[in-house]
């Protein structure tokens, strides 16, 4: 009996110790920063804005960022949600999008860079895909790694006899937009068949991973498998990727000098949207390359958040960019830059 | 003994007051209907039942929202959705049976492999096959795998299980590919390694509740078959599996019940893919594993709806299997008394 | 088992038969199922070791002092500390708030059920309803949260994950408290009420107190249960590379690094996702292995 009554009073200090050091260390870390942005979208850009918002803290103690990498779908879910302060698409909003968020959205184009074809085939390096053979085998008419139709461009290759497995998004995603939306450019037997979307209706029965990182890791676990990724994740994991022809037929390997050649005939929107249907096959560079948005409010309710968001977009389209390049991202031209600049400081309150 | 019994009755009061005058304030409030001991008491009571009556109210709470959300999905597709076999976000055509077949059949392949597992640890645990102090330690083992967060077991799954079984999933298929069963080439992920996942899991709980089952069954009746000249292995038959029985089905649904429910583990292991395919060596979903990918991103109202109802199925399912469980060991309990 | 120095034994042949050994097929049908049941108790045993053998050797490499107390790096960014501190500080968080919810909802439904209506028709229905509750899959209770406390709140964070795991911690707490309440025999609560405590008096000063350890471990059990679920958390707490700057903000947690590092292609992050659950399965174990120390504690006094 006595015994229970001591414990009783040792629980009762633990607990209290225990709160109050968990109490503490939320304080501690809450007194520190003024604003919080919490940000979340797409997969593409995340080793980017992780770099961006670690190097943005350093420059402005009193902003802290984060950002989740939960995929574009999700990210303009949670803004017409409004349960962040801005989200990354590598699609931007459409419009129908765009009348739901009562508080309005501004486009930020952050930067650009190639979907990589990557693959997962024991003994097979430096494969070329032909425009033919990518669209068959994303569209499930190519399923095997010796086909002909792949054989044709890789002369003097032995091609492993094993079923192709697709390795796709579980997620949607704008990374699984800008490769369809090129697919479905180059070929109408894909563009009837699977259709260029965020959430494209693949043949067969594709693996699926969630986020370019999980498609990265799903292709490196899964013998057989041909995926896509944003390049830094393929070079980042040392996956092998794939040359794919492009328009003039020449077989280009995914780089940032290959993006910035494709990248550099877009023209932006007003709005700094892009026409996508313009998009799909690049006349040069290399074939399958997108750009990511970072959306925000038009409005911020809370104190400071709309400060906190165009310091952020300043030093992003400024100092930021200059980290693009290490990351092999595409940066903003300047001149689109500085509009984008001016746009938020007069745009957003 | 009786020092004993009145001290912590005085012992926290003794500050206050002495334990006799608090012990005539007590009489003498229950008496009249008045004092602060009273009020106190009364507020004791409306609050317990206050609480109690908050515990109860959640499980109603928690359907009634999941209900209401999937509504835009019950209205568009009624019952349909049940036997619907395509998801397809982009066209919004929504079918919950794959993701029906994939969770009953990993759960199914789990029971299979867990049951007799779970049974044999329950026997070796119970019986003398050993000497007591090994035998409780790996009945403590046994039961900590089910304390392991099943994000770890997932974890340990895509980078040991998975690579561990690809040679035997395609030894599989390359000797019984005319079997349904075996029909497909094994890439790695599949419903039969998130079967074999989900049977670590749930093995823990079939053999703690099959060992506690085992261990009261009565020594007369293991004796008396002994005594009639029965082998130990000839008495667990006969004897001892019979009368637990009850008590094993119990444990067997209730794990059931886990696997049903198991996300984690699952998703990263059964490359959630939606497709029907009698093949175990083929790509499949879960209810949970969808729920985990898509859930956070689901955009379009029917979506949402349908994931909803998607967990309105799930949360059907497992009902009935936890209180079929319940009422199961709850008869074993009855026989036993 | 028979007395061979029993006096003359007639030439029987069943007797013979009792006295020979035992048939070849019994025999077998005996080894062969000792054999089974011992090869299935390894086989039950095996990935727990496989597992343990895995974490430690995949994890214990890169467990330091750096990763123990530094914030997750960018991916390819070098000569910079990486670790998981806020994961770690944002579990302790939930479990905290989630404590905070449902020991008293647990504790107050236990002492419902065992001290007042023990076996009346309202007591049935709340123990059946908290007994159904114990078995609800996680990732519905995520999906409830999320449109409970997400939506209504317009944000993730560390109440609706706290939120979340306190409605899977709740049965667990109040189940355990009424076993442990029940084992307090009725003739102490007829003492204190003999004398002249109040109910409240009784059940706090005499029941509870009495039953604390058992309490205790069914607290500690529902703690190691939250601190290791992952499904709930996705979609309420979220994650967040930084600290957790307050409790209405994206919390970071043990479990969701772990999933979101063993998915990543980035072999830096799964190294780092193995040390996580290292340290995670650790937290876990020492809180099962305290809890069984508690009942061991009950049990000899």
């Amino acid at each position: 009996m006595i015994f229970s009554s001591i414990t009783l009073r040792r629980a009762v200090m633990a607990s209290a110790v225990a709160f109050g050091v968990v109490g503490g260390a939320v304080y501690t870390a809450t007194s520190q920063t003024a604003v919080t942005l919490s940000g979340a979208g797409a997969t593409f850009p995340a080793p980017l804005y992780q770099r961006y918002f670690a190097q943005f803290r350093q420059k402005n103690p009193n902003v802290q960022v984060n950002y989740q990498p939960v995929g574009s779908g999700a990210g303009i879910r949670q803004m017409i949600a409004g349960t962040v302060d801005f989200a990354g698409s590598d699609v931007a909003m459409k419009d129908n999008e765009v009348s739901q968020v009562g508080r309005g959205v501004m486009f930020i184009p952050t930067a650009g860079g190639p979907v990589a074809v990557v693959y997962n085939a024991p003994g097979l390096n430096n494969l070329k895909l032909s425009r033919q053979a990518l669209p068959a085998i994303f569209s499930g008419k190519i399923t095997k790694w010796n086909d002909a139709a792949i054989a044709a461009a890789n002369p003097g290759v032995s091609l492993p006899n094993l079923p192709i497995r697709l390795a796709v998004r579980a997620d949607s995603s704008g990374t699984s937009f800008i490769f369809s939306n090129h697919l479905s450019a180059i070929d109408p037997y894909f563009r009837g068949r699977v259709t260029a979307s965020t959430t494209p209706n693949w043949a067969g029965n594709p693996v699926r991973g969630q986020g370019n990182p999980g498609v990265a890791q799903v292709v490196k676990q899964t013998r057989g498998s041909i995926g896509y990724v944003e390049y830094s994740f393929a070079k980042n994991a040392a996956l092998q990727t794939a040359q794919l022809q492009n328009k003039t037929g020449a077989y280009v390997a995914p780089s940032l000098e290959a993006a910035n050649q494709a990248l550099g005939a877009v023209d932006f929107n007003p709005d700094f949207r892009v026409n996508f249907s313009e998009f799909g096959d690049p006349a040069q560079g290399y074939p399958i390359s997108g750009l990511t948005w970072m959306m925000v409010y038009k409005q911020y309710p809370q104190p400071g958040k709309a400060d906190a968001v165009k310091k952020l977009v300043q030093w992003v389209m400024t100092d930021g960019q200059q980290i693009n390049d290490d990351l092999s991202y595409t940066r903003i031209p300047a001149p689109i830059a500085n509009r984008v600049i001016q746009a938020v400081n007069s745009g957003v309150k | 003994m009786m020092k004993e019994q009145f001290e912590p009755a005085g012992k926290p009061d003794s500050g206050k007051t002495s334990f006799v005058k608090n012990g005539f304030d007590a009489d003498f409030a229950l008496t009249n209907g008045t004092g602060e001991n009273l009020w106190l008491d009364q507020g004791f009571t409306w609050l317990v039942h206050g609480f109690a009556y908050g515990t109860a109210f959640v499980l109603f709470w928690l359907s009634w929202v999941i209900f209401q959300q999937a509504q835009p999905a019950i209205a568009h597709f009624g019952l349909g959705f049940l036997w619907g076999s395509t998801w397809n976000i982009g066209e919004l055509t929504f079918g919950a049976l794959p993701f029906i077949y994939g969770t009953l059949v990993s759960s199914a392949l789990a029971l299979f492999i867990a049951v007799p597992v779970g049974v044999a640890v329950a026997l070796i645990t119970s019986e003398d096959f050993l000497p007591p102090w090994v035998r409780s330690p790996i009945a403590f083992v046994v039961e900590l795998i089910a304390a392991i967060p099943s994000v770890i077991i997932g974890m340990w799954g895509i980078f040991v299980l998975i690579p561990f079984l690809l040679p035997m999933q395609q030894w599989l298929y390359d000797r019984f590919s005319w079997v349904p069963l075996f029909s497909t080439p094994p890439s790695g992920p599949s419903l039969l390694v998130a079967g074999i996942v989900l049977s670590i899991m749930i093995v823990p709980t079939v053999a703690a509740i099959s060992r506690e089952v085992l261990l009261v069954i009565p020594k007369e009746l293991r004796s008396a078959s002994m005594s009639l000249g029965a082998t130990r292995w000839e008495t667990i038959f006969r004897v001892l599996l019979p009368s637990g029985t009850s008590g094993i089905l119990g444990a067997s649904t209730l794990a059931l019940g886990r696997a049903l429910g198991e996300t984690m583990a699952v998703t990263m292991v059964i490359g959630n893919s939606p497709q029907l395919n009698p093949s175990l060596l083929e790509l499949g979903s879960t209810i949970p594993s969808v729920l985990a990918t898509q859930f956070a991103e689901a955009l379009d109202k029917l979506h949402i709806g349908a994931l909803m109802y998607l967990s309105l199925i799930l949360f059907a399912i497992t009902f009935l299997v936890n209180i079929a469980a319940v009422l199961m060991v709850r008869v074993f309990g009855h026989q036993q008394i | 088992m028979i007395d061979r120095a029993s006096p003359p034994i007639p030439e029987d042949s069943s007797l013979e038969e009792l006295q020979s050994s035992l048939p070849i097929g019994r025999t077998i049908f005996t080894i062969g199922m000792t054999v089974l049941a011992f090869a299935f108790t390894g086989l039950a045993l095996l990935p727990l070791l496989a597992i343990l053998f895995a974490i430690l050797r995949q994890g214990l490499p890169n467990l330091n002092w750096e990763t123990l107390t530094s914030l997750p790096a960018p991916v390819g960014m070098e000569g910079v500390a990486n670790g998981f501190a806020n994961a770690t500080l944002g579990t302790l968080i939930m479990v905290g708030i989630a404590s905070l919810i449902s020991i008293p909802f647990g504790l107050m439904t236990g002492i419902f059920l065992s001290e007042f209506s023990r076996d009346s028709k309202v007591a049935s229905a709340i123990r059946f309803i908290t007994t159904v509750l114990t078995g609800i899959p996680s990732v519905i209770v995520g999906v409830f949260a999320y449109a409970v406390v997400v939506l209504t709140t317009g944000g993730f964070s560390a109440l609706a994950g706290g939120f979340a795991l306190s409605i899977l911690m709740l049965p667990v707490v109040a189940l355990t408290t009424e076993e442990a309440l029940k084992l307090v025999p009725i003739s102490q609560r007829l003492a204190s009420a003999a004398l002249g405590s109040n109910r409240f008096q009784t059940t706090f000063k005499i029941v509870v107190a009495t039953a604390l350890p058992g309490i205790t471990t069914g607290i500690l059990l529902a703690v190691a249960r939250a601190a290791g679920e992952t499904a709930p958390l996705i979609f309420t707490a979220l994650f967040s590379d930084n600290w957790p700057t307050g409790l209405s903000d994206p919390t970071p947690s043990l479990s969701v690094l772990i999933y979101n590092y063993a998915n990543s292609p980035f072999s830096e992050q799964n190294e780092l996702a193995w040390t996580a659950s290292v340290v995670l399965v650790s937290l876990i174990l020492l809180i099962s292995v305290l809890s069984r120390l508690v009942t061991r504690r009950i049990i000899k006094s």
